[in-house]
């Protein structure tokens, strides 16, 4: 199909060399017409976060690579079909990813909804990392730091520990409302949070 | 099978709480409601914050080429699916028949992204449900109420003029992978049977697919 690939080195770029790097929708879009290329840079863009979204899940090297490869192919698959998405593109990707980790871990049952005294300490990050996510981060582990700390468990337990909402119940003795409303509370309050940030 | 709070399933779905089975009828739901779908996509990104929390060691340097080979190696089969889907599904069908094909829509979010939702075909049933196809396998999707006391719904696979018993399940939205293959032009069907079911269909067809 590279007949119809469109690469990112397109002829506007050699006409206007201070073109900004195109947009996330613009990659993704390439990457539903089979530009492998596109494929590349979207990984440039979001692999490391992916998997470091995947490892927190699943705790483990090989699974978390497995998870992203996975995701990673299933977007490449059905990237054509993306718009029909009402989400930013990087939020669809990381929804793939987390899915995917989610069903490994609980298809592995490993680990799952291990205390989060024993998660890993957040780190510096590496070196090189963006600036820009770097900030990100700190800005969501602040927001997170700031939930009341009945939200912040529903919502760390359910995205990072893989457990589902009836596990929740049954882990914090409470019952499956209360966890549903904390899930909507924490999600609702971690929204303004970010946004005051 | 009664939801009386299907609607405050927006936040868990959106975090991936839910099981399977709660997460397919959520599906099913979504394909019925503008206003859930919207909230999904508000969580969603707000969910979607929580992985720029996450943090981990670095994946090993090979991933990137490991990924690009693989996707260099698969057939460009997708862009054909979704069209295929949508001749399958025209505006009319029941909305049990739609519902079914949660790849459509955010359903994309879901199963069939998960699986990669190369070479699946859904057929609708006559009856309702439908029949979700992948090599071989077949997954019958229906939202049928509770047998009667004392009954079970069963699934039939059938070759030229004989019923084979494919799998026994009960009321409600449910996915039942059938326990048999399905090959071109057989049949597959679904009736009510005693408790335990049976080795030949006595009951009346309640739904059915040619394949």
């Amino acid at each position: 199909m590279s007949d119809i690939a469109i690469h990112l080195s397109s002829p506007l770029g050699r006409e206007e060399p201070a073109v900004q790097a195109p947009s996330d929708e613009a990659i993704l879009e390439a990457v539903g017409r089979g530009d492998h290329d596109a494929l590349g840079e979207l990984y440039d863009r979001y692999g490391r976060l992916a998997y470091g979204l995947a490892f927190r899940i699943l705790r483990d090297r090989t699974l978390a690579e497995d998870a992203v490869q996975e995701a990673f192919l299933a977007v490449w698959r059905s990237a054509d079909a993306y718009k029909r998405e009402r989400a930013k593109p990087s939020t669809w990707i990381l929804t793939v990813v987390h899915r995917r980790a989610v069903d490994l871990v609980r298809k592995e049952q490993r680990r799952r909804g291990e205390p989060l005294e024993t998660a890993p300490e957040p780190t510096a990050g590496p070196a090189d990392e963006d600036a820009a996510l770097r900030d990100r981060r700190a800005a969501v582990q602040a927001a997170l730091t700031a939930l009341p700390g009945d939200q912040r468990q529903a919502l760390e337990l359910a995205y990072y520990g893989g457990l589902t909402q009836s596990e929740l119940a049954e882990r914090l003795g409470v019952p499956l409302g209360t966890v549903k409303s904390r899930m909507f509370a924490g999600l609702g309050r971690l929204r303004e949070l970010l946004a005051d940030a | 099978m009664a939801q009386p709070d299907i609607h405050d399933q927006a936040a868990a779905y959106a975090l991936d709480a839910l099981g399977p089975e709660d997460r397919w009828t959520y599906e099913r739901h979504l394909d019925n409601c503008d206003r859930c779908r919207e909230e999904v996509a508000n969580l969603r990104d707000i969910a979607g914050e929580l992985a720029h929390a996450a943090e981990g060691p670095e994946p090993s340097p090979d991933l990137r080429s490991r990924i690009l080979d693989a996707a260099r190696a698969e057939p460009r089969t997708a862009t054909v699916v979704p069209m295929r889907r949508r001749w399958l599904f025209p505006a009319t069908a029941a909305a049990a028949v739609a519902a079914a094909c949660a790849a459509i829509g955010l359903g994309l979010w879901a199963n069939s992204l998960r699986d990669g939702a190369i070479q699946q075909r859904v057929v609708p049933m006559e009856g309702g449900g439908s029949l979700v196809l992948e090599d071989g396998q077949a997954t019958l999707v229906a939202c049928l109420d509770a047998p009667p006391a004392g009954k079970t719904y069963e699934a039939w696979v059938i070759q030229g003029e004989t019923p084979r018993p494919a799998g026994l399940f009960s009321g409600g939205c449910r996915s039942v992978p059938l326990e048999r293959s399905v090959a071109d032009g057989d049949t597959v069907a679904v009736t009510i049977e005693d408790a335990g079911g049976a080795e030949t269909p006595e009951g009346e067809i309640l739904l059915r697919a040619n394949v």
